[in-house]
């Protein structure tokens, strides 16, 4: 036995050995993961009227990370309709939207869920999605249909807003900022933390903001808050529990965030406080939709098209508030009390058309780069 | 250079049979996909388009952004060698009390999700005033936080060799009045030199690719070719300058392999014995700097750390709520931890398991086969951690589509993604215990009349043994750190350890923040033991 055939059968020893310790925890995962299943498809049986040509299929639906729904809801598709649903995830909305257009014509799943009105004109442009009119449209106001094709349907709507610290605020003798001017002046130096909107959708929101208010001299603005000391972050999640001196016990008492992260700071402390600790500048709001959308390809449509109305049904909508932190939009829909009582619903968010954000929004992140670089 | 190990030298053909599983595992999950994305980028249409090319390639921003990447890893190696190098020293020649653990210890950051490390940073860069917040957005700072991320690459390729290294060159030395230093520096080191070579190669991909870290700590303006590429895929969607971009990074760590290759040369394997050099203390002084590296790297790896674990038992004061709260899972985004380390582990196993088989046939034909081949083959299969994550995750997307390959959202594309990245360290770790095996010693045995396999039994197991226990752990290691490997594949749902940290912490809330703070408490504590 030569040297080579030792150290060969030396590895495949050591495989066997890891393999059946892999294999153990595998089958452990693997009979979890069944039971789940079983928990899912128990109630296929009883399902009240089970849609004969959709039933027993399976309909996949591909979306971002952020993507969250009770468990008991989502068994419910399953329950009420005999089929089964897969989720398969990417990372952020942007690029599970360019991963999916990369796949054309031989789509990753039935139906995408998360793209959002940044980004909505690059998904519409690509030819990536077919049109659907599901009938749970006529709960849906008009406001917002952007895309009157119905290639995708508005699920959810939220804002991003600047975020301040009340306490800090009221500590420091500051008045808290009302709009946008206010953080380029003095008073409001080295205060504000903001997200790089190359990497991050809040930041890539709160750069339309700005542009929404000053138009052409955005660029004036963003070199004024360059001046006075901003701080960028690449993501939301660095910024709020990294520089946010409330949430993270960082030095900066303004950040780029979401409408509705004061509630989720009320929601989720103990003991509940009986006001919320942050608040919104409401003049800085930017508004953001989600929209789901059958992918051009599918071989279950039936069972995309269930899934779309889903999405769109009142018990999902209901839903969405505690978990993805934005509010449903069909109007039959209602959002938690606890939930309304600390969200500041911006009587008229900042936006800006889809097609003028898909024409622009490279270059703008180009701009903003140089400046801020 | 004499070599004792290996006498025996083999024909091509027998090498290329045990080095065709490695060839096809690289062939089929990183070279295709590459080609394909690459190709999509420069050949929308089917053709090259030229002169877009060469506009983008005569743009001069990339090549600041490649000069700035390539300088910045290098000084973190040198930094990471700087830190590095004394814990391995010690921990080879010295008996340290609960050395196992310590090592353990410095391995934890390796398997830290960046954006948790990130938080804790940028706690600790408050904590120190206006000096922190100049630090912040420089290139010390990402020299600093490399440095955090790999000295464990460092410790854990070097100590070993080192701990077997004979010392009788270096008591001749002694002998003949070298001070201590001088023996150090200008005997016991050059002969480490390959080791250390690999270390280094290892810790300059990680900072030459690395993400989070220049998005973080960088600022806007500072970005590497990664960050780069992943801005133009994720961003802007432009495949083209995506391509060039993954092909100048690729082509700049080809060159610099080949660099390492000529420095790190051969091991000098009649110095590697398998007798454990190391002591106890023998005096006061000898005590004092034991206790003075260590103590310095501990407080240097262990403040971030300090702040998590901090952080994790706050709310509302000091509590165990945080802990607690990870039990209840009301939503399909989030997983009880028991569930979360169980799919950890899973993917753990499946893909050390690749990585071992893989990455020990690559070293049996690196040491066995014929030198060019085998050389190629090692450089070969350390590309992939050389090259953009997001350009790989997208090119798997594209390349591997059509039955009976359709891996694109298939759970087995996760293990073979972090395998990819735990072979090159299982061929670092490997190829020299596989050269430190003896022919004298195997000879001596057969002469004696023990039977072949008694003979593989006593002599060569023990020796290999080590090395692969060591490659396993480490290639397990990687599996758990994820390194953003996996970030741009479409997955199944069923989310691992580091993915519920990056959802907590993605969300609003005191105790969801604490939740994602107790999970990675758990996971640090964890990843010691």
């Amino acid at each position: 036995m030569n040297t080579l055939t030792r150290v060969v059968a030396l590895i495949a020893v050591a495989a066997l050995v890891a393999a059946s310790c892999g294999s153990d925890e595998n089958d452990e995962a693997g009979t979890a993961a069944t039971t789940a299943d079983v928990e899912t498809t128990a109630a296929e049986p009883e399902a009240t009227e089970p849609d004969d040509v959709v039933a027993g299929t399976k309909v996949t639906l591909v979306t971002h990370d952020s993507f969250a729904l009770s468990e008991d809801v989502i068994a419910q598709f399953t329950a009420d309709t005999g089929i089964e649903l897969e989720i398969v995830r990417g990372d952020d909305a942007g690029t599970v939207l360019n991963q999916s257009i990369l796949a054309a014509g031989n789509p990753l799943g039935d139906v995408i869920f998360g793209v959002d009105n940044n980004f909505m004109s690059r998904a519409l442009d690509a030819d990536i999605l077919e049109p659907y009119d599901s009938p749970r449209l006529s709960a849906i106001p008009d406001e917002f249909e952007l895309d009157p094709t119905n290639r995708l349907l508005p699920v959810d709507v939220g804002d991003v807003c600047l975020n301040y610290d009340v306490a800090w605020f009221a500590d420091n003798g500051i008045a808290p900022p009302t709009g946008l001017a206010d953080l380029v002046e003095p008073d409001y130096a080295d205060l504000t933390v903001v997200q790089n909107p190359a990497t991050s959708s809040p930041g890539l929101a709160f750069l339309m903001a700005t542009i929404a208010e000053y138009g052409d001299g955005w660029t004036d603005y963003w070199r004024q808050l360059d001046d006075n000391g901003v701080a960028v972050s690449p993501g939301w999640s660095e910024a709020y529990y990294g520089d946010f001196t409330y949430a993270g016990g960082g030095d900066r008492p303004i950040v780029v965030s979401y409408a509705s992260s004061p509630p989720a700071e009320v929601f989720f402390a103990e003991p509940r406080p009986a006001t919320a600790p942050t608040a919104v500048v409401e003049a800085s709001c930017f508004r953001q939709q989600e929209f789901i959308g059958i992918l051009a390809g599918t071989d279950n449509r039936a069972g995309a098209e269930a899934l779309v109305d889903f999405m769109l049904s009142v018990e999902v909508q209901n839903d969405i508030p505690w978990n993805m932190f934005v509010f449903p939009v069909a109007d039959d829909a209602t959002a938690p009390p606890e939930f309304v009582e600390f969200s500041l619903i911006p009587a008229d968010p900042l936006s800006l058309p889809a097609a003028d954000i898909e024409a622009n929004r490279d270059t703008w992140i180009q701009e903003w780069a140089e400046i801020i670089g | 250079m004499s070599r004792a190990a290996p006498s025996i030298r083999l024909g091509g053909s027998r090498t290329l049979g045990v080095a065709l599983i490695p060839i096809a595992f690289l062939g089929l999950f990183f070279a295709w996909p590459l080609a394909a994305i690459v190709w999509r980028g420069v050949a929308p249409d089917g053709t090259p388009d030229l002169p877009a090319l060469v506009e983008i390639v005569a743009d001069d921003r990339w090549w600041r952004v490649a000069w700035f990447t390539t300088w910045q890893a290098a000084l973190s190696t040198l930094a990471t060698l700087a830190v590095g190098l004394p814990v391995a020293g010690v921990l080879a020649n010295r008996y340290v009390p609960g050395a196992g653990l310590l090592r353990g210890f410095f391995t934890v950051p390796f398997v830290m999700p960046t954006v948790v490390v990130a938080t804790a940073f940028l706690a600790v860069f408050d904590a120190l005033g206006g000096f922190g917040e100049r630090w912040r957005e420089s290139v010390a700072a990402i020299i600093v936080a490399h440095v955090f991320f790999n000295v464990a690459v460092v410790v854990r390729t070097v100590t070993d060799p080192w701990s077997r290294l004979d010392p009788g060159v270096e008591d001749a030395a002694r002998m003949l009045g070298r001070s201590a230093w001088s023996t150090t520096l200008g005997v016991t080191l050059p002969r480490l030199r390959a080791p250390i070579a690999a270390a280094a190669s290892l810790v300059f991909l990680f900072s030459f690719t690395s993400f989070g870290v220049v998005l973080l700590l960088g600022g806007p303006g500072r970005t590497t070719l990664e960050v780069e590429t992943y801005v133009q895929t994720t961003a802007f969607l432009r495949l083209d300058v995506a391509a060039v971009l993954a092909m100048l990074q690729l082509l700049i760590v080809v060159g610099l392999l080949t660099v390492q290759r000529r420095a790190g040369a051969a091991v000098v394997s009649d110095q590697i014995r398998s007798e454990d050099r190391r002591r106890p203390h023998r005096s006061w002084r000898e005590r004092c700097s034991t206790a003075f590296v260590l103590g310095a790297v501990l407080a240097f790896i262990g403040t971030p750390m300090a702040v998590l674990v901090t952080r994790s038992f706050r709310a509302d004061g000091w509590s165990l709520d945080n802990y607690r709260a990870l039990g209840d899972t009301p939503s399909i985004s989030l997983v009880s931890p028991a569930e979360a380390i169980r799919a950890s582990l899973t993917i753990a196993a499946w893909s050390s398991l690749v990585a071992v088989v893989v990455g020990g046939l690559a070293s049996a034909a690196i040491v066995y086969g014929h030198g060019r081949a085998a050389k190629w083959l090692d450089g070969a299969l350390m590309l992939p951690l050389g090259t953009s994550a997001v350009t790989l995750g997208f090119g798997m997307l594209i390349a591997l589509d059509e039955p009976p390959l359709d891996l694109r959202a298939s759970a087995a594309l996760v293990p073979i993604a972090h395998a990819l990245i735990g072979v090159p360290f299982v061929i670092r770790l490997m190829v020299p215990a596989i050269r430190s095996i003896d022919d004298r010693h195997r000879e001596a045995a057969l002469l004696l009349g023990t039977s072949p396999w008694a003979t593989w039994l006593r002599v060569d197991l023990p020796i290999v043994w080590r090395g692969l226990t060591a490659a396993t752990a480490f290639a397990f290691a990687v599996s758990l750190g994820e390194f953003g490997a996996t970030a741009f594949l479409v997955r199944p749902d069923r989310p691992t350890v580091p993915t519920m940290i990056v959802r907590l912490i993605g969300r609003p809330g005191a105790t969801n923040f604490g939740q994602a703070m107790a999970m990675a408490t758990i996971r640090t504590t964890s990843s010691i033991s």
